[in-house]
């Protein structure tokens, strides 16, 4: 398995993303821009360039059509794919930490984050398909958090609720038009919540934490069904369609790197089995930390940015696929 | 007492004057009481005697006689009286000294002195009264008298019963102690008591956790002494299967190599506990013991035999302190024995902990000592009442025109059966081979005339203790030996050198490179041969196989460098084959390298079929956990464990089955294996089919989930009236991809 190592950011990874085809990989890093890239060779579709502060989070529609991109300018952009155009901004008090679109793509949810004085903050928006530089400034619903600050979240399937994963550990599931916790699991991880992902049928979610465990909910009850743990604080999660993997990345602090050879920081990525709760393989090559990973949606391939700045793009081979670690026990397949 | 006629006297003086008298009596009788003792003090009594008839009680009288007075209290004939009984004297005898002081002298001499094989014991005249009319009659228990139940032990060995015949270890993380089966191939099953439930205890994880040498006892540190757990369920009731030793802040502790007795080390200092809250201290220990930090125990009673207080010399001095343990037991468990650096050893009888002959062993300038182990024979041999004495060897470094001398000492006749001359010495280390059969003397020197006395180089000097006279041979190595290690019950060792300018000088990022040797005793010759000198390796551990045999060398210590390399120096011969072969170097193969990232400790299992390697988050490892290897460098199973802390083998008694009975076994060894073969496989079938079955659950128990919540997410989906827009699946795009190479460029001049 060669990787496609995509060199285009100056600083390192925050969030990268496929779009719904699995053709394009949107890149967000700490160096204010947006990249595209075709995934099956690496060349650069483009740029997306107009923030004044660390992209933070980055997120594509079904369509491939809009982007949305939050970042520490305390602003969140929709852009064009096609042209790189950015067509509205909305503005806040402070830095926006995770942005998504809902599942018809006709909402939008973004976190910003807590500072003196001002609480961590999810606001819901329409968002006009047909004209979006026309979408309402004024958010359809704003819930105020006031216990722990969110640090991710996504739109459960129906895009009634928002699910989200907080600095405490705690996994909450709020409705969206009432802005009401409908869920919270407080006891399940320990420490922040770094990233949280759906399955592709959306019937459950993986969540990633520096308490060094991945966990798989159930998105309706937020019954806890998988724990994967690992000897690394995790910085994401996300889940292959076709196998029945997970993978996981992680590694040492950003800050403690330095004192660590590239051996002791654990900056693999992690294949684990989903259902047995056994680790399958690695795969090696980022020399920091991995920030944040993503699966192609149709399972054909995965890539991963992390703290050194570069993206690896891994194209499965067919090896992967006729592999089977435990023998003729196949799970259901999930595409 | 007469009654005076009071009569005459008022009422009120009466009772004065009776009360006067009253008084005056007991005044008088206080003053005239008859003291047992007095007039009697010059009188002792000595008890077991031997008996004998008529024709032998002149003589038994003059050997008496000769050995008071060869203990310092000499005493005439006619003042010696022997009770006489029939034809038989009555085993006791009175001394009459002149006066009451040459008594006491004579009392505190002669008692405990031994004549011929009995011990006499004297008392004073006036005591024998006392003790005779103590309140206490017989039979009767004296008061404060608390009575104890016997309880019976579970039994301490039951672990050994394993049919498979597995060993135990202990893996302690965080708080977490665990105690395991190693299986076979690396399965690990947790240890069971009786009603099946795993052994745990939330005690065990306070400080850390140690085995007892035969593997009886695990000991636990805790923060107000130590703890010993023992018997199936390494739990049970106190004072029985669960000994508490209290001992405020102890960090370090050893036993005896019988588990007979216990030392332990605090670093602070016992205080005084006369009025102390906890009962357990204000009887441990007495007035005697404040400041003392070393406390001798007996196991078996609970009871302390005796506490030491630091060697305060040593800190005064700016000497460093002396490596635990400081106080060495000889392995038969009769002595132990300490270092009083620069004057001489101190040995104390067990259990009475008094020093041997009443006094210390004086050797000037003593540096360091380490008892001669014993083997099986030398074993059956004691039992049998023959055989050599207790050994130790000690050696004593240079000073004014003295060389500097290694000896061999006989305990406790205390004679030195063999010494030895060294020159330019830096250091010596003591390496017993475990049956006790060699003695490697390894000599640090220093150049002759070198400035400092850092050593350069190395001499090891090696005794053969089972020849007579203790032949010596020295082998002169003009490198630093940094390491050396005998291979248990055999007659090779390997040893570590190294040239390198590097060694010892901490430079950051140094590889530093050593050679590993092996020796084997040539039979014919009759001395240490070097068979195969192994070059430009990074490891500086040696670890043999209890079995000997098989050898590790690992590189610990080192930020960058992780192998564990395994090596059999028997590779091409069978067990059964005699080593004496032309060539014994050439069976020295390696079987395969290993790395353990982060490694602090290895460590085989006593039956030398595993070795596991540990990664101690005590010590700052990037990586805490352990792996578990075969013998022949296999990796059986990794854990990378956050806080991970300990990993502990239990250890096993020598076995009792009979020399005769190990070789049968050997000889049979095909047709108990085919056995063994099968139940292997059994197991393994059935290990596997059980895992099967979990997974195949967990499969069918996801899969029944996610139908669920599929239908009904279908359901909310269709009642919402939304429809979910994917990308078609199953039709791969086709990626077409232009790409232009430049194939040459020509530039035309027109």
């Amino acid at each position: 398995m060669k990787p496609i190592i995509l060199q285009g950011h100056e600083r390192s990874l925050t969030q990268i993303v496929f779009n719904a085809e699995g053709d394009l990989l949107f890149t967000a890093s700490k160096d204010k821009i947006v990249n595209a890239w075709y995934t099956s060779n690496g060349e650069r579709l483009g740029t997306y360039n107009g923030h004044n502060g660390s992209v933070w989070t980055v997120a594509c529609d079904s369509q491939t059509r809009y982007l949305l991109t939050g970042a520490a300018d305390s602003t969140m952009k929709l852009w064009e794919v096609s042209t790189g155009k950015c067509l509205k901004t909305w503005e806040f008090l402070t830095a926006v930490t995770r942005v998504a679109w809902s599942e018809d793509d006709e909402m939008a949810l973004c976190i910003t984050e807590q500072r003196t004085g001002q609480p961590s903050v999810i606001r819901t928006f329409a968002i006009n398909l047909a004209d979006p530089a026309a979408s309402s400034s004024t958010p359809l619903k704003e819930i105020i958090l006031s216990g722990s600050k969110a640090t991710c979240a996504l739109w459960a399937p129906l895009s009634e609720h928002i699910l989200t994963g907080h600095e405490s550990g705690k996994i909450a599931k709020y409705d969206a038009k009432t802005g009401e916790e409908v869920n919270a699991v407080h006891e399940s991880h320990r420490a922040n919540i770094t990233d949280i992902q759906l399955s592709p049928d959306g019937t459950y979610f993986i969540t990633s934490s520096k308490d060094k465990t991945a966990r798989i909910f159930d998105s309706d009850t937020l019954e806890e069904m998988k724990v994967f743990a690992t000897e690394t604080p995790l910085n994401s999660a996300c889940i292959t369609p076709l196998r029945p993997y997970i993978i996981l990345g992680g590694g040492q602090d950003a800050m403690n790197v330095t004192t660590t050879s590239s051996r002791a920081g654990k900056f693999e990525s992690r294949f684990w089995h989903k259902l047995f709760e056994e680790e399958v393989g690695r795969v090696k090559g980022h020399f920091g930390p991995i920030n944040t990973l993503a699966c192609h949606p149709q399972g054909r391939a995965y890539a991963s940015g992390a703290e050194d700045g570069f993206v690896r793009v891994h194209w499965f081979d067919e090896s992967y696929f006729r592999s089977r670690p435990f023998g003729d026990l196949e799970p259901e397949v999930e595409v | 007492m007469v009654n005076p006629d009071l009569s005459a006297f008022s009422e009120e003086d009466q009772r004065d004057i009776e009360a006067e008298l009253q008084e005056g009596y007991a005044e008088i009788e206080e003053k005239y009481a008859v003291d047992t003792q007095q007039g009697f003090e010059n009188v002792l009594v000595v008890d077991n005697v031997p008996l004998v008839n008529e024709s032998k009680k002149d003589k038994l009288i003059e050997r008496l006689r000769q050995t008071f007075a060869k203990a310092g209290a000499p005493i005439d004939e006619d003042r010696v009286n022997m009770p006489w009984e029939g034809d038989s004297n009555k085993g006791f005898l009175f001394l009459t000294y002149p006066d009451g002081a040459e008594a006491e002298h004579a009392l505190r001499v002669i008692d405990g002195a031994s004549f011929g094989k009995n011990v006499l014991h004297v008392n004073r005249f006036g005591d024998i009264e006392r003790f005779a009319n103590l309140p206490i009659g017989e039979g009767e228990l004296p008061a404060g008298w608390r009575e104890k139940a016997f309880i019976e032990k579970d039994h301490l060995r039951s672990w050994l019963g394993d049919v498979a015949g597995r060993d135990q270890y202990i893996t302690f993380r965080d708080q977490e102690v665990n105690l395991w089966w190693n299986g076979r191939n690396g399965t690990a099953e947790a240890v069971k008591d009786t009603d099946g439930k795993p052994i745990k205890n939330q005690k065990w994880g306070e400080l850390y956790l140690q085995w007892s040498p035969l593997g009886t006892h695990l000991a636990s540190l805790h923060r107000v002494g130590v703890a010993l757990w023992s018997g199936p369920k390494l739990d049970g009731p106190i004072g029985v299967n669960v000994l508490r030793f209290t001992h405020p802040g102890v960090r370090l502790i050893q036993f005896s190599p019988c588990e007979n007795y216990l030392v332990t080390w605090s670093e602070e200092p016992l205080g005084n506990f006369e009025n102390h809250a906890n009962a357990a201290l204000r009887e441990t220990f007495g007035p005697d013991d404040e400041g003392n930090q070393f406390v001798i125990w007996d196991v078996k009673t609970q009871r302390v035999l005796r506490t030491f207080a630091a060697d305060q010399s040593a800190q005064a001095e700016g000497r460093p302190q002396q490596a635990w343990p400081i106080f060495r037991f000889s392995p038969d468990d009769a002595y132990v024995a300490r270092a009083q650096v620069g004057s001489a050893i101190q040995i104390y009888e067990l259990p009475g902990m008094g020093l041997l002959d009443k006094k210390s062993v004086k050797i000037e300038g003593v540096q360091d000592f380490e008892w001669c182990p014993m083997s099986e024979k030398d074993w059956a041999n004691r039992k049998a009442g023959k055989g050599r004495e207790c050994m130790l060897a000690y050696w004593t470094p240079e000073a004014q025109n003295q060389p500097a001398r290694v000896n061999l000492m006989a305990i406790p006749s205390r004679t030195v059966l063999r010494s030895k001359n060294l020159f330019n010495v830096t250091d010596c280390k003591f390496y017993w081979q475990n049956q006790g059969d060699f003695l490697c003397v390894k000599v640090d020197r220093h150049a002759r005339k070198a400035k400092t006395k850092k050593a350069t180089f190395c001499n090891l000097e090696l005794f053969r203790l089972r020849e007579k006279d203790y032949p010596v041979e020295v082998i002169e190595h003009k490198d630093y030996v940094p390491t050396f290690a005998w291979e248990p019950s055999g007659n090779r060792f390997a040893i570590v050198s190294t040239n390198d300018p590097n060694f010892g000088q901490n430079v950051p990022g140094a590889i530093i490179k050593y050679t590993v040797s092996f020796y084997q005793l040539d039979p014919k010759k009759g001395d240490f041969a070097p068979i195969k000198h192994l070059e430009g390796k990074v490891a500086n551990t040696l670890m043999w196989s209890p079995r000997g045999r098989h050898i590790v060398l690992a590189s610990m210590g080192s930020s960058q460098k992780f192998d564990i390399e395994f090596y059999d120096l028997d590779f091409t011969l069978a067990d059964t084959d005699k080593r004496e072969v032309a060539e014994p170097g050439a069976n020295v193969q390696q079987l395969a390298i290993g790395e353990h990232y982060g490694v602090t400790e290895i460590s085989w299992d006593p039956s030398g079929r595993y070795l596991a390697s540990c990664a101690s988050s005590w010590r700052s490892t990037p990586e805490p956990g352990f792996t578990i290897w075969d013998f022949k460098g296999q990796q059986l199973v990794h854990q990378s464990q956050d806080k991970f802390k300990q990993f502990v083998w239990r250890p096993r008694p020598p076995t009792l089955l009979s020399k005769d009975t190990q070789r049968k076994i050997r000889k049979e060894l095909k047709d108990f294996s085919r056995q063994f073969d099968e139940d292997d496989a059994a197991e393994e079938n059935r290990g596997s089919a059980e895992k099967l079955a979990q997974r195949q659950r967990e499969i069918a128990e996801w899969d029944a989930w996610r139908a669920r919540n599929n239908a009904r997410l279908a359901e909310a989906r269709e009642a919402l009236g939304k429809e979910l827009k994917h990308a078609a699946a199953g039709e791969q795009e086709q990626v077409s991809e232009w790409v232009e190479e430049l194939i040459g460029e020509e530039t035309e001049l027109v």
